[in-house]
């Protein structure tokens, strides 16, 4: 089982967590702008690299946080996402 | 370490006397016996090979106290009264009748710093190494004791006995305040990030009458490590030749450590078959403890000085030397059942007779072909292994290994017990200090000196008396044919001719076997390599792996506030995810039967659409969507315009994935400006609060929303027909509860039966419908009220099959019965509902070309011909009553029901371009049975709308 870096908990246990498949697909600014292939390839196509993969997990069983993480899809090595990069995880916290 | 053997165990009925300390094969030999049990398939009576958990053939099913299906004898501990039987084969698994008296399996969690695996010299030596840095740490140990390999010979540290060494060791060890020491416990698997799973047996050793009732008999240890150390140490290799599995064969280690540790001599003359120094040590060993050498078998030609000086001292003992020989056959010709006499003769480089044969009478062969480093957990975190011809073994590949992991003593080829301690100890030191891997000790030298030895044959040897896994009767004449069949990787081999799949696993002959058939191939061990060793590498009852999730614990059952009253009423219920609800009540009939299903809910039908029916629907998911931008936040989420919605107004919503397939529905209700109660499918609740999270994390923080989930706090009584009206008047005096009062789809907060409560009024049978909701804690005494207040008009308590039917009647979808992720929100004739003044997650899809095509499956009610046949809930729709295959499928069934107030059955279906169809004749066909159905539209009942305000 895997020990994943939750920004807010630290390392937890996988069986926490919901996988959120690859990260850093932003939802198209303005979706009308796609073509069918386009939009098709937002939807449905994914990467499937030997190696260092950007994804997100969402710590479902614990604070709820949405996060990424770089992950080797081979050896399972996690490195925490470089803060600042263009991750999209919660930056406030509202009343 | 003679033993007092004081009481008896049984096996297959026979008393046998045994000791403390005794294993089941350690009594039989001392019993004299050679051999237990018989092989699965060729009947070849299971010689005791090994000595602990290394190399056993023989295992058995023990009887008493718990019992366990099939374990090697050389690790069953005895106890006074244990019972036994061999195996001809397989084990037999009794599943107890009930769980009373059943013994307890529990589960736990620990972390350390360092993980020692092995608690021989070198994990010993590493563990003290480690706890001296104050690092939390963990030793794990298989056997009873602690010691390994030391256990089982006389051997020397630092001038006085091993074991006084071992038992000091133990103890600085158990009084560390951080280290823990597990014996009787298996590490079965090395994970990812640190993890490793261990099965640790507390009571299996003891006799059932003294073990103490709360005492779990497994734990299954789930340790998370920062850093392992595996001193797994080795294996003692045996060797293919003829009859080698015949009783009487043994590890020489194995014969060692009955004969020093256990006082039980294997045999009286003994030849001592070996191809390393370890091998003539083993023959000293054996002849100190009384055993007659007859002859020492060396295959090499060039022992070297240390191999030359035992051998001459095992010749002036009296023992035949027989340098750069091999056994190549056992003999039995009396058929006595074991071992009396070998053949011997002079070997080439490859194993292969070279001369004449001589006979040698005797009654134990001690073979001992090298020693393979136990490397299973190594391998099982993509440690590589590599061949190494002076060691002749397989060895770690450390410099490719993982930071985290490092081996230890004979696991790493260390053969030499000093040697083997100083490195236990600096690698324990590294590990507690988590340096990096430069500083792993440089590899050991092969101080026993051993020559390459796996296959020993002459032209004569009958390849069907050759093993190369005793446990699964595969023998040469096995291994060639799947090489005649072309096979060529040792994964392959493995499966054609099962090596290494039985109980055994390949722990002491997978490396032989592999070995062999490298040669057969003129290829090289390296190039073949072996197969992989998956874990778990013993196995873990299933019962351990249940642990206290079995019966009550095994699943959560959640019940609304009224589940009580449900039970009381003799409710039938039926589990809808984790919940578990009413599906009907029955009631005595006049003749004193007990209604079936379809007679309840024909009454809870008419009693609900002619009168008032009441339902408990506290399981409906609710989310409490609060903030500024909650408004906006909703527009983007659902396919309905939800801003627009009136403080104390309703609206039925659907949600649609980003591909615009339905994903879930339900009402939403605005409570204030910037204030929503959000209500999904019942099965849905979670689903639904991740997907909003989800959006509102990642793809708009800068929406100010809160999203809380509210479903346990309310409980939810539906109050539905048309006498409802007067039933909620009757407990909310004070509320205009008239048709222009509380108007359809409006919402009211109000007190009703004396506490606060949020009415809707909504509906899901197309009846005129109050939806009370109330705090939990009131849900059951307003239940009772609503029954009360409802007396009067024979109000009717109906249960989730009463309400599939009414809303099917109505063709209101169930999201995940009408749906299954690839109906989109117009297929679901749910059109009505997409707001065309906004954009919102999956509206771009609706635009795709594909979710435009007119032979979509789309939402249709069927009504069977004959008005009587109740169509199965999956049937395929066809267009010809009894068509020539391939018969074209354009649809399928998706509800299906009686319907007291149609008269007849009906469905809901998904048809190919359903919405033009209406009035087709179809045939809705289900295991061999063809229904003709008419299509019609999806609502049935009231397609007018006049019932919903009573």
């Amino acid at each position: 089982m895997l020990l994943i870096p939750c920004p807010w908990c630290g390392p937890r246990e996988e069986a926490e967590f919901r996988y959120g498949g690859q990260a850093h697909l932003s939802y198209p600014d303005d979706p009308w702008q796609l073509d069918d292939a386009a939009w098709g390839d937002y939807l449905y196509m994914r990467a499937n690299p030997e190696g260092e993969f950007a994804e997100r997990w969402f710590h479902a069983h614990g604070c709820r946080t949405w996060f990424t993480v770089r992950r080797h899809t081979v050896t399972n090595a996690i490195t925490p996402e470089t803060p600042g990069a263009s991750s999209p995880v919660r930056t406030e916290v509202h009343p | 370490m003679t033993r007092d053997r004081n009481y008896t165990i049984t096996v297959d009925g026979r008393p046998v006397p045994a000791g403390q300390g005794d294993t089941v094969a350690s009594a039989l030999i001392a019993d004299g016996v050679r051999s237990l049990g018989f092989s699965p398939y060729l009947n070849r009576p299971h010689a005791i090979w090994g000595i602990g958990s290394g190399g056993a053939c023989a295992h058995v099913q023990v009887e008493s106290g718990p019992g366990e299906p099939m374990v090697p004898a050389t690790t069953v501990e005895t106890y006074p009264g244990l019972r036994v039987r061999s195996l001809h084969g397989r084990g037999e698994v009794s599943l107890p009748e009930s769980d009373d008296g059943e013994p307890r399996h529990d589960h736990t969690w620990a972390h350390c710093d360092v993980l020692v695996v092995g608690g021989g010299p070198a994990g010993l030596a590493a563990a003290r190494a480690a706890a001296d840095t104050r690092a939390r740490v963990m030793i794990v140990d298989d056997a009873p004791d602690l010691g390994g390999h030391l256990r089982h010979a006389p051997r020397r540290i630092h001038g006085r006995s091993a074991l006084d060494w071992v038992r000091h060791t133990a103890e600085e060890l158990r009084e560390h305040g951080d280290v823990q020491v597990l014996t009787r416990t298996t590490v079965t698997g090395q994970y990812h990030h640190g993890e490793l799973i261990a099965l640790e047996r507390r009571t299996d050793h003891r006799a059932p009458a003294t073990i103490p009732t709360h005492m779990a008999r497994h734990r299954l240890w789930h340790i998370r490590a920062r850093q392992v150390v595996l001193a797994t140490g080795s294996m003692e290799r045996p060797l293919a030749f003829a009859g080698n599995d015949r009783p009487g064969v043994m590890l020489a280690g194995a014969a060692v450590g009955y004969a020093w540790a256990h006082s039980a001599p294997p045999g009286e003359r003994a030849v001592v078959m070996g191809a390393h120094n370890e091998a003539l040590v083993a023959a000293r060993h054996l002849a100190e403890a009384g055993v007659d050498i007859s002859a020492v078998v060396d295959a090499r030609t060039d022992p070297g000085p240390a191999g030359a000086a035992l051998l001459d001292e095992l010749w002036r003992g009296g023992a035949q030397i027989l340098q750069g020989h091999a056994v190549t056959e056992t003999r039995d010709p009396e058929a006595s059942g074991a071992v009396t006499a070998v053949r011997v003769a002079p070997i080439d480089g490859s194993g292969r007779a070279r001369g004449e044969e001589t006979e040698v009478p005797c009654d134990l062969v001690a073979v001992s072909g090298g020693f393979d480093p136990c490397l299973a957990l190594w391998t099982q975190v993509d440690g590589g292994t590599r061949y190494d011809p002076a060691h002749a073994a397989f060895l770690p590949e450390e410099s490719a290994a993982p930071a985290t992991v490092r081996c230890a003593g004979a696991a790493r080829g260390t053969r030499d017990l000093d040697a083997a301690l100083a490195e236990g100890a600096a690698v324990g030191h590294a590990a507690a200090e988590q340096r990096a891997i430069p500083t792993r000790p440089t590899p050991a030298e092969p101080v026993h000196h051993p020559r390459e030895l796996w296959l020993v044959t002459t032209p004569h040897t009958v390849e069907t008396e050759v093993l190369v896994d005793p446990h699964r009767d595969a023998t040469l004449a096995d291994v060639r044919a799947a090489l005649d069949a072309n096979l060529r990787s040792i994964e392959h081999v493995k499966r054609h001719t099962t090596i290494g799949t039985g109980p055994e696993q390949g722990r002491a002959w997978g490396v032989l076997a592999s070995a062999v058939v490298g040669q057969l191939l003129d290829t090289t061990p390296e190039q073949l390599g072996t197969p992989r060793r998956r874990a778990p590498l013993a196995p873990i009852p299933l019962a351990t792996v249940a642990g206290r999730d079995r019966g009550d614990f095994f699943d959560p059952i959640r019940r609304t506030p009224m589940h009580q009253w449900h039970l009381e009423q003799g409710a039938v219920f039926e589990d809808i995810g984790q919940w578990r609800r009413a599906r009907y009540y029955p009631r005595w009939t006049a003749d004193g039967q007990v209604e079936d299903m379809a007679a309840a809910v024909r009454r809870e039908c008419r009693s609900t659409r002619e009168s008032v029916g009441m339902l408990d629907a506290s399981t409906l998911g609710k989310i409490l969507v609060e903030g500024a931008d909650a408004p906006e936040f909703l527009d983007r989420i659902y396919a309905n315009m939800m801003s627009t919605l009136r403080i104390g107004k309703c609206r039925y919503g659907v949600i649609c994935g980003a591909d615009g397939m339905v994903r879930d529905d339900g009402v939403c209700v605005r409570l204030a400006e910037d204030r929503y109660l959000v209500t999904t499918t019942s099965g849905n609740a979670d689903s639904t609060l991740a997907w909003l999270e989800e959006w509102q994390q990642t793809e708009w923080p800068q929406l100010r929303v809160q999203c809380t989930p509210v479903t346990e706090h309310w409980a939810t009584i539906s109050v539905v027909g048309p006498r409802s009206r007067e039933v909620l008047g009757r407990l909310a005096p004070g509320l205009d509860v008239t048709a222009t009062g509380f108007e359809f789809m409006g919402m009211r907060n109000t007190e009703i039966a004396g506490v606060p409560g949020l009415v809707l009024r909504v509906s899901f049978s197309g009846e005129l419908t109050y939806e009370i909701n109330v705090p939990s804690w009131y849900g059951l005494g307003v239940w009772e009220a609503v029954l009360e207040a409802g007396a009067p008009y024979d109000i009717t308590p109906y249960g989730t099959e009463t309400m599939h039917v009414l809303r099917a009647e109505k063709g209101f979808i169930v999201v995940g019965h009408e749906t299954d992720g690839q109906v989109s929100v117009q297929d679901a004739g749910l059109g009505w509902a997409v707001s065309t003044r906004k954009d919102f997650v999956g509206k771009r899809s609706l635009a795709r070309a594909d979710l435009a095509r007119d032979d979509r499956e789309q939402l249709v009610a069927l009504v069977p011909a004959d008005g009587a046949t109740v169509v199965a809930e999956g049937a395929q729709l066809i267009t010809h009553p009894a068509p020539e295959p391939p018969v074209p499928m354009v649809g399928h069934v998706t509800s299906s029901y009686d319907s007291p107030a149609l008269g007849t059955p009906f469905s809901l279906a998904l048809l190919s371009g359903g919405r033009g169809r209406h009035g087709e004749r179809l045939y809705a066909y289900h295991l061999g049975q063809t229904v003709p159905v008419q299509v019609t539209d999806p609502v049935l009942y009231d397609r007018e709308g006049t019932r919903r305000d009573g």
